[in-house]
């Protein structure tokens, strides 16, 4: 297992987790997870379906409690910040029907800031707008976001994730089943997100947009197989214990038979050997 | 057609009823919002015929028979939130299993009643025209005291209603709001009970939000919308109550529905014979 550098090391972690174990009904589906994401780096979550992925980011938000182990942010205890971290759902998590408009979603955002019962400030709408710019809404502004299409809802929660103006942005599978040009709008984001110093953690089940676009790759399968850049966290060896006979090796590209959401039942015709 | 109106206005009774059916038909309105976005329709049908043995063993104390309905209304909520969460049994069956056993009870005590036929009658299908000057001022109490909970705790209920990990992520504590939230539902059940009895309630709750959504796009104007609806179903409801001779709850549901139907007709963003003729 790789570690990130010493630099990196002497900087105090964004994110430390220390022996994390979580799960439901008593049955972890993380164990024993320990890593360091520093300051402002932007790590891929990987491993295949039922690895752990979405309940690391459960505990993450707060919704899951942990079993064993401690999670600090800065150094402090996880759930003493308040504006820390922002989420990016997955699709199938929204209630698209909900009579709200993509202005309302993403002045969501800005609540963290302005709080429980407080009405916001002109400050508050500035940032609403400026997140409407720059993720190229403002003429969808109005529109309920039950009328939109799949590209540009991601575009609108991850505007509302901008405007939270975090230090922790989480998101869960964000290519997806998304067209090329969210992608790309999701990887501009991430890119503009570095000089903020936002420290970034994404779930995806693309191996090379992890090793392409990303820092640090955390490579998961129940516990942390391998972590750190993706040369030394992406190897034969570790896909191999993340995978198993999933994987697939094409002309020095590595694919995964693991296309689907981790709660549908498909079956994939198995891959001999070559 | 002015006498038409005003007519009915020379009773005393008829006066107090339409307050009553105003306040009342906002306020299951305006909280039958949150009933509607977060599917709760059969909770709030559930809480309704959950107060009956509250009644009853109010009745048979010689207690207040609001307090008791709104303490049977809360056992109820908070019994089902237990059940369910355990996740063993489902929360519609846990529903089920308690608002059919709060029901029985209900009817097993007020059976044991001598007059039980005439009671039971107004506390299933209301009994608005019989309303008192006290009741009717508890009504507007709890109605302006509910109505500014959910303009107060806008946000919270906003949040917890369409992205609960939102929620979780600004560490807001969300099962405290779910809870506020269901405690306002049952004061509303409560309050409801003596205008459209505990049978109709569902509708107040369900119907003239449902009829907002089909025309609006923001839950504000889904609420005020709703409010509007309410209101009219009201007042409308009660004239034809008046003039036809019909029971004054089911009048005012049935009136209610109208308006559902003609929306679901002609609304311009949903209404199926509006999109059908763009298709076409």
């Amino acid at each position: 297992m790789s570690k990130p550098s010493e630099q990196e090391l002497r900087d105090p972690a964004r994110l430390d987790l220390n022996h994390v174990s979580a799960g439901y009904n008593g049955k972890d589906a993380i164990s024993n997870l320990s890593l360091q994401i520093p300051h402002g780096s932007q790590a891929a979550i990987v491993g295949p379906n039922g690895a752990g992925k979405s309940t690391l980011f459960k505990v993450l938000v707060g919704l899951l409690p942990v079993s064993k182990g401690t999670i600090q942010i800065h150094c402090k205890p996880i759930g003493q910040h308040r504006d820390c971290v922002a989420y990016v759902p997955q699709r199938e998590e929204v209630d698209w029907k909900f009579p709200v408009t993509v202005r309302d979603v993403i002045a969501m955002g800005r609540f963290a800031h302005t709080g429980f019962l407080k009405r916001s400030t002109l400050q508050d709408r500035l940032v609403v707008d400026d997140c409407l710019k720059k993720m190229n809404l403002i003429e969808l502004a109005e529109t309920p976001v039950g009328d939109l299409s799949g590209g540009q809802q991601q575009r609108v929660f991850l505007a509302r994730a901008l405007a939270q103006e975090p230090h922790i942005l989480l998101m869960d599978e964000p290519f997806t089943a998304v067209d090329a040009s969210t992608t790309d709008a999701t990887l501009a984001l991430l890119n503009d997100l570095r000089k903020d110093k936002v420290t970034v953690l994404v779930s995806t089940h693309d191996l090379n947009l992890a090793a392409e676009h990303f820092d640090l790759v955390v490579l998961l399968n129940k516990k942390l197989i391998a972590f750190g850049p993706a040369k030394q966290a992406l190897t034969p060896k570790t896909l191999k214990a993340a995978f198993g006979q999933r994987l697939v090796s094409m002309k020095g590209a590595f694919l995964v038979d693991d296309c689907c959401p981790p709660d549908e039942e498909h079956h994939h015709q198995e891959v001999p050997h070559a | 057609m002015l006498d038409w109106l005003i007519n009915p206005l020379t009773y005393a009774f008829m006066q107090r009823a339409l307050v009553a059916g105003l306040l009342v038909g906002v306020l299951c309105s305006v909280i039958g919002c949150y009933v509607v976005l977060r599917s709760m329709a059969f909770l709030g049908d559930a809480l309704a015929h959950a107060i009956l043995p509250g009644v009853a063993i109010a009745y048979l104390l010689d207690g207040n028979l609001m307090l008791g309905a709104l303490i049977a209304a809360v056992v109820v909520a908070l019994g089902i939130g237990q059940i369910s969460k355990r996740g063993t049994i489902r929360e519609d069956s846990a529903i089920g299993i308690l608002f059919t056993a709060a029901l029985a009870l209900g009817v097993a005590l007020i059976s044991t009643i001598r007059t039980y036929a005439v009671d039971l009658s107004h506390i299933l299908f209301g009994n608005i025209l019989g309303i008192s000057t006290n009741d009717l001022l508890l009504t507007a109490g709890t109605t302006l005291a509910v109505l500014a909970v959910v303009v107060i705790l806008y946000k919270p209920f906003l949040v917890v209603s369409f992205d609960p990990i939102l929620a979780a992520t600004l560490r807001w504590p969300g099962e405290l709001i779910r809870n506020v939230l269901l405690l306002l539902l049952a004061l509303t059940v409560v309050v409801s009970m003596q205008t459209v009895g505990v049978g109709l309630v569902a509708a107040m709750l369900v119907t003239p939000p449902a009829t907002a959504y089909l025309l609006t796009r923001r839950l504000p104007a889904m609420m005020a919308l709703s409010a509007l609806f309410g209101a009219l179903s009201a007042i409308l409801g009660l004239y034809i109550s008046y003039y036809a001779n019909i029971v004054s709850g089911p009048a005012i549901v049935l009136t209610a529905t109208g308006f559902f139907l003609i929306a679901y007709l002609f609304s311009p963003r949903k209404g199926i014979l509006l999109k059908r003729s763009k298709v076409g």
